[in-house]
């Protein structure tokens, strides 16, 4: 019996790899097991190599194994990319339509079945992928049963037939390598659960999030790895009234945000970093003008078009200080796709609390890799809608402007929205008095710059920092932010093991920066590791800037396209000491 | 009621003595009292340049944003409020330069805003320099040899990208102005308005003589048919362009927000933030 299994199904774009993923792994979550997937794609719909890396655990995992146990090929590309990733006992299962070759440096035994024939002599080879995940069920031993009612789910429009056929597919592939597999081949998985948890992507879980936490309009423009959160809000949001608009073009979606916004309703954008570099100079504008507004930053490769379907978290200093002149702005980073529900409806609430943007930065990783969820608790979720006035306002002094910028302790001025009676005010992105007309007087611009800037002083969000540290003294801190989490928690694990005390922060508050929640940690700790996927270490750079220790903080960087392997940041952490 | 002087808010403007665009501001200070709107309905969201800080002299609620994004931060705000009078307004760089982009998609989409372009052919606050309504050969601190690209038709490119309402005038006739921004205003859809609002300190070619001289009114035409788009298009080429009233109007297109499925009857501002259990019980659900 095992505890958990890494299977990869590979071929060429566009041969149905992805619904192959798909239906072995959401057949699998049903049985209550935790699932965790990541694609690799390319930017192109047909062709090229793709794969689609799941791991299957009877416990939540957060990050995609270092090795493999069964790689199912569609081609032999497939094969020579990723027969390395496969531990002495693993198994590659490929289609015998292509006359694979086993490569000659591995243990790892190669199984011929003719998954194209197989469900071509049933009708159509389309059904190449059922055949190839049956075979998968035989030597995970599992019954092909457990498989049918997400058939049904996925074929069932087509009518009973298609479903039985896909089943007779999977079924042929079963049968055809159990007789061929001796006892030791096979790879039972310890039994699970059977709790129904949801399966998601981490884009679902930011667009569900944005539901939860009020918002009625989007405008966006499709991009990689960003999209998804308008798909799935195109589908629902008109379920409550709500719109999205897909607009034409990246300044345009924010814009719209930004109007939407000063109009009074919860509305939000959603992009990639090329989408984020246009959209800098509206950020100042929603600064400058204390707009609630809340912007996805789903980080991908780059710079420029970079990496476009690859993994990389570069674009942190660009959503700290991005836009030109100082604002007012907040950036948090989920690190798992729960966190990245509650974080998206939170980020509603500073929004509208602290008039300014919120930056939720997410990447490809979290963004992308489908996994098992636990049960979100929408009773979790408040609606605060800060100094926004409702009802009816007083009339004016000598009925002028409302002072919409007025000068506070906190710096934090009452909102009023377009349509409210005596509530009358002007918004420029030109320095403005506290009823925003343009005022260029020094002692103004000190006055209102100064203003804006100290929201920020007293910034409140839940869990600045997931911690997990339970040494006083420790010999290493790891730090990361977004999806690096469950690789690190893996290294730590392996780590203590050999004797290591090691702490975990995982930054989940970017800006400001959480340094009263840092520093004890970093003070602690002999020596301090950050993980990050960037060339240059931006989280080490900005904890350097802001908490200081630079000779015990060590850059632990991967910007090859790749999320991060437990085992690397397990050995780079080792080379410490 | 409100009256015209309701929507004047003692601010004075930093325009130049002659400007076209005083004419302009007291057009839609009229043309909003007139069709009965309360200052704290109506919101004018303006471009940046001279023309852009309109915003800042009526008494509404109003954004002056960035240059060439007038029109999405208008979209936006009507989105959200679908009661409240929007008006976007900029010049002809915000419009058919910087923000051409947004232009032809807004006409396209037929959000129900109003446009006000107040066009001057230069570009007047960075101190002149060639705008892309300029005419070929005219010259200005960028064009030192006079204008090598030609001007873009912009009631052309309205009519051509879907528009459903496309008027032009000039900005001494404020009697004609302000009709067609009332009319504008009335229209379910989005309803362009290009003024002709002469730089008297940058542009010494297309001055107040110059237009009167040069500009015919459609009314003065023989049975000109608003509703015939060709009929439009063939009058804009025989002139130039340098034609006004309401060129087009189609009254029979159905706005975005009429056509949208699912959008809220009442304004998105007053929409429950609250989400119901069972509803996001259902949403969950389809995850499993």
């Amino acid at each position: 019996m095992i505890d958990q299994l890494s299977w990869k199904v590979g071929g060429q774009q566009g041969e149905g790899i992805e619904s192959t993923g798909e239906i072995f792994a959401i057949a699998l979550n049903r049985l209550g097991y935790y699932l965790y997937g990541y694609r690799h794609f390319s930017s192109r719909i047909k062709g090229g190599h793709t794969n689609n890396k799941i791991r299957v655990s009877t416990k939540q995992t957060r990050s995609i194994s270092d090795d493999l146990d069964i790689l199912v090929a569609f081609d032999q590309e497939t094969v020579n990319l990723n027969y390395k990733e496969l531990h002495d006992k693993g198994i590659i299962l490929a289609d015998s339509k292509f006359n694979p070759k086993r490569p000659e440096d591995t243990n790892a035994v190669l199984y011929e079945v003719p998954f194209t024939d197989i469900a071509a002599e049933l009708g159509t080879s389309l059904m190449k992928n059922m055949v190839a995940v049956g075979a998968t069920c035989a030597v995970l031993d599992l019954d092909i049963s457990a498989f049918r009612e997400v058939v049904n789910e996925i074929f069932g429009k087509k009518g009973q037939q298609v479903v039985d056929k896909n089943m007779e597919a999977m079924k042929a592939g079963y049968d055809f390598l159990k007789e061929k597999l001796d006892e030791s081949a096979l790879m039972r998985l310890a039994k699970a659960d059977g709790k129904k948890r949801m399966f998601m992507i981490g884009n679902d879980a930011i667009a569900l999030g944005a539901i939860a936490g009020g918002c009625r309009f989007m405008a966006a423009y499709p991009i990689t790895p960003a999209s998804e959160i308008m798909e799935y809000l195109i589908k629902k949001l008109p379920e409550l009234g709500g719109a999205v608009i897909q607009t034409e073009d990246e300044i345009a979606a924010i814009t719209m945000a930004i109007g939407a916004n000063y109009g009074g309703v919860r509305a939000i954008t959603a992009s990639s970093g090329p989408g984020l570099s246009l959209k800098m100079e509206a950020i100042g504008l929603a600064g400058m003008t204390e707009q609630p507004l809340v912007i996805v930053d789903t980080q991908r490769g780059g710079p420029s078009t970079g990496l476009p379907t690859k993994q990389e978290q570069s674009d942190l200093m660009a959503m700290i200080y991005g836009t030109h002149g100082e604002i007012p702005k907040i950036v948090i980073a989920p690190s798992t796709v729960e966190e990245a529900f509650y974080d998206t409806a939170e980020a509603f609430n500073l929004a509208e609390e602290y008039q300014c943007p919120v930056i939720i930065l997410s990447d490809l990783q979290l963004s992308l890799g489908k996994q098992t969820v636990e049960p979100l608790d929408l009773s979790k979720v408040e609606i605060r809608r800060g100094k926004l006035l409702q009802g009816e306002l007083p009339e004016t002094e000598n009925r002028g402007y409302f002072k919409r910028y007025e000068v506070t302790e906190d710096g934090i001025s009452p909102r009023v929205v377009p349509g409210m009676k005596h509530g009358i005010h002007h918004v420029t992105g030109v320095e403005h008095d506290e009823t925003g007309k343009p005022s260029e007087a020094p002692a103004n611009r000190i006055a209102q710059m100064s203003k804006r800037l100290r929201k920020l002083e007293n910034v409140k969000f839940n869990t600045p920092v997931y911690k997990n540290a339970p040494h006083e003294e420790a010999d290493l801190l790891i730090v990361g932010f977004n999806s690096t989490r469950g690789a690190i928690e893996e290294a730590i694990t392996r780590l203590e093991n050999d004797g290591l005390k090691v702490n975990h922060a995982h930054v989940r508050l970017i800006h400001p920066f959480p340094v009263d929640e840092m520093l004890p940690l970093i003070q602690s700790a002999k020596k301090v590791a950050v993980v990050e996927n960037n060339a240059t270490g931006q989280l080490a750079n900005i904890i350097k800037m802001n908490v200081g220790y630079a000779e015990k903080i060590n850059k632990i960087v991967k910007f090859d396209g790749n999320p991060f392997l437990p085992i690397e940041v397990y050995t780079k952490c080792k080379e410490l000491f | 009621m409100a009256t015209f002087k309701d929507f004047r808010n003692n601010v004075k403007p930093n325009w130049c003595p002659g400007c076209g665009d005083f004419s302009v501001q007291a057009a839609i200070q009229r043309a909003a009292a007139n069709v009965g709107l309360e200052p704290e309905n109506l919101a004018v969201i303006s471009g940046i340049g001279c023309s852009g800080r309109i915003s800042g002299y009526i008494n509404s609620y109003g954004v002056h944003g960035i240059h060439g994004r007038a029109l999405p931060l208008a979209q936006g705000l009507k989105m959200a409020n679908r009661d409240l009078t929007v008006i976007a307004a900029g010049g002809d760089g915000d419009g058919f330069a910087i923000g051409t982009g947004h232009t032809v998609h807004a006409i396209r989409r037929n959000i129900d805003i109003t446009y006000i372009v107040m066009d001057n052919h230069i570009y007047g606050l960075t101190k002149g320099q060639t705008s892309p309504r300029s005419d070929a050969g005219f010259k200005t601190k960028s064009t030192p040899n006079g204008s090598i690209e030609p001007p873009v038709s912009a009631m052309e490119m309205a009519l051509t990208v879907g528009a459903t309402f496309v008027a032009q005038s000039f900005s001494t006739d404020l009697k004609e102005m302000t009709q067609l921004i009332e009319a504008g205003i009335k229209h379910k859809g989005f309803a362009l308005i290009n003024v002709f609002s002469p730089c008297v300190t940058y542009n010494k070619v297309n001055t107040y003589d110059w237009y009167k001289e040069n500009l015919v009114k459609l009314s003065d035409i023989e049975g000109y048919d608003p509703s015939d788009r060709v009929n439009a298009m063939k009058t804009l080429m025989e002139h130039n362009g340098l034609v006004t009233g309401l060129i087009y109007q189609d009254t029979e297109r159905k706005s975005y927000q009429e056509l949208l499925t699912g959008y809220s009857e009442k304004p998105l501002t007053e929409a429950n933030l609250k989400l119901d259990e069972e509803y996001f019980k259902k949403l969950t659900s389809e995850f499993v």
